[in-house]
């Protein structure tokens, strides 16, 4: 039973596979609508969540499936103690597929080896958020038409943002991509992400913590929030989280061709000024996240023979 | 210092100096109710020093644990007191319930029942990780 636990699962053949359905969905929904009549997605997060849960719900019944979901985790079986492995054995005996987010990292694994239908990671703690990166790639090819001779700089918490991560991961396979690393010291790329996928492949790469100084040389700049609930320590928090709030005047600085992206939810390193801005991308990427998920419900659905 | 041959067992050798009382307690030998000799910085041609360890019985034995522990060991398996297979160790790809997952974000930490499996990520750095959460073995 084929499920996506981490953005490497896919191949860039499938990734692109999926972009080519993602913008067939976009430009003829109608085609779509009933392709899931019948089916039903289980949405089980164990974690709080609204954007990405509400996308799966979105994206199912776009296909015109159904959802079924827990109201919340505390009053789920696993507030009980029951197993990730049982809670999923269960669920697959309702549903068709399921979107699990779990606070624990590797919990989608442990689901997926336990499930009898497909099991879709919406996040597994700090680990992997594989949708996440599908919706970023949707954007960039539809904003830059192509992955490849790109420079990407990612700016904020890129220590302990998965989606930073897997995006490196997910990019540094197409041909002439570089990436400016633009964080303070504290939150800089950990070393494995550097040496074992920037370095092993010969990846061109920058680190600093000027934003500014790097920002003409953009093609993207993903911006990332620096994440209240990775810290243990509130001082550290505090002091890191202002660190990079992109502006307007900051703006000025930056190419007429950026894309500014971001997974958000963004608390305030994004002016709410920008939003306005034709090179703000952030809420078209919530929009190219559903139609990702669709495009990845429809892919699964399929080699699972339903 | 004589120890004497086994006749049903296992000798494990070219142990890297040092190594052996590790090797002991990480495959179990501490827990087990037979005959089991560990000779500690034995003269080698090879290593310089080394050191062996003698099991007197014909019990289960982890080799990938010898694998993980020192690559460079070679296991000999003795029935009637004769040598009939010589094995040599290497870095095992996989490791079930050896290591124990650190991270306390890993599932592992709350699910008690899962096997904490490690998966040989870099051969050259020795590096294991995770199967669950893929953090770096300690």
């Amino acid at each position: 039973m084929r499920s996506l636990i981490d953005i490497l699962d896919l191949s860039t053949a499938e990734i692109e596979e999926l972009t080519v359905m993602a913008e067939d969905i976009i430009a003829r929904p109608d085609a779509y609508a009933h392709r899931m009549a019948g089916k039903k997605l289980a949405t089980l997060f164990f974690e709080p969540s609204t954007r990405t849960r509400m996308s799966f719900e979105a994206a199912m019944y776009d296909l015109g499936g159904n959802v079924i979901s827990m109201a919340s985790a505390g009053s789920s079986s696993a507030a009980k103690g029951e197993s990730v492995a049982d809670t999923v054995k269960t669920v697959s005996c309702y549903a068709d597929i399921i979107a699990m987010r779990h606070p624990k990292e590797g919990a989608a694994l442990v689901a997926a080896k336990n499930a009898g239908v497909p099991v879709i990671n919406a996040g597994d703690g700090g680990h992997c958020h594989p949708t996440q990166t599908l919706a970023d790639l949707l954007t960039i090819k539809r904003e830059k038409g192509r992955f490849s001779n790109l420079v990407v700089g990612l700016c904020g918490d890129l220590k302990f943002g998965r989606t930073v991560h897997s995006l490196i991961q997910a990019l540094a396979r197409y041909e002439g991509v570089k990436f400016v690393l633009i964080s303070p010291e504290e939150l800089k790329v950990p070393s494995y992400v550097k040496r074992d996928v920037l370095a092993r492949r010969g990846i061109p790469y920058e680190q600093t913590t000027d934003l500014l100084g790097v920002l003409p040389d953009l093609d993207i700049l993903y911006m990332t929030r620096v994440q209240r609930e990775r810290f243990f320590n509130e001082e550290d928090y505090l002091r890191l989280k202002d660190r990079y709030i992109l502006t307007p005047e900051k703006l000025k600085a930056a190419r007429e061709d950026l894309s500014i992206m971001h997974p958000l939810p963004r608390v305030n390193e994004i002016s709410v000024a920008i939003d306005a801005d034709p090179r703000a991308c952030y809420f078209k990427q919530v929009k190219n996240g559903k139609f990702m998920r669709m495009a990845l419900i429809l892919k699964l659905m399929e080699e699972a023979g339903k | 210092m004589n120890i004497d041959s086994i006749r049903n067992g296992m000798v494990i050798d070219h142990i890297s100096a040092g190594y052996g009382m590790k090797l002991y307690h990480l495959l179990g030998l501490d827990e087990q109710d037979v005959s089991v000799a560990i000779i500690k910085n034995v003269t080698s041609r090879k290593l310089g020093k080394k050191d062996i360890i003698k099991i007197d019985a014909e019990i289960p034995v982890n080799l990938d644990v010898i694998g993980y522990v020192d690559p460079g060991a070679t296991v000999n398996i003795i029935k009637n007191g004769e040598l009939v297979e010589k094995k040599n160790m290497a870095l095992p790809t996989e490791l079930h319930n050896v290591l124990r997952c650190k991270n306390p974000r890993c599932i592992t930490s709350t699910e008690q029942e899962l096997p904490h499996v490690f998966r040989l990520t870099d051969p050259e750095r020795k590096i294991y990780r995770c199967a669950w959460c893929e953090t770096k073995a300690e």
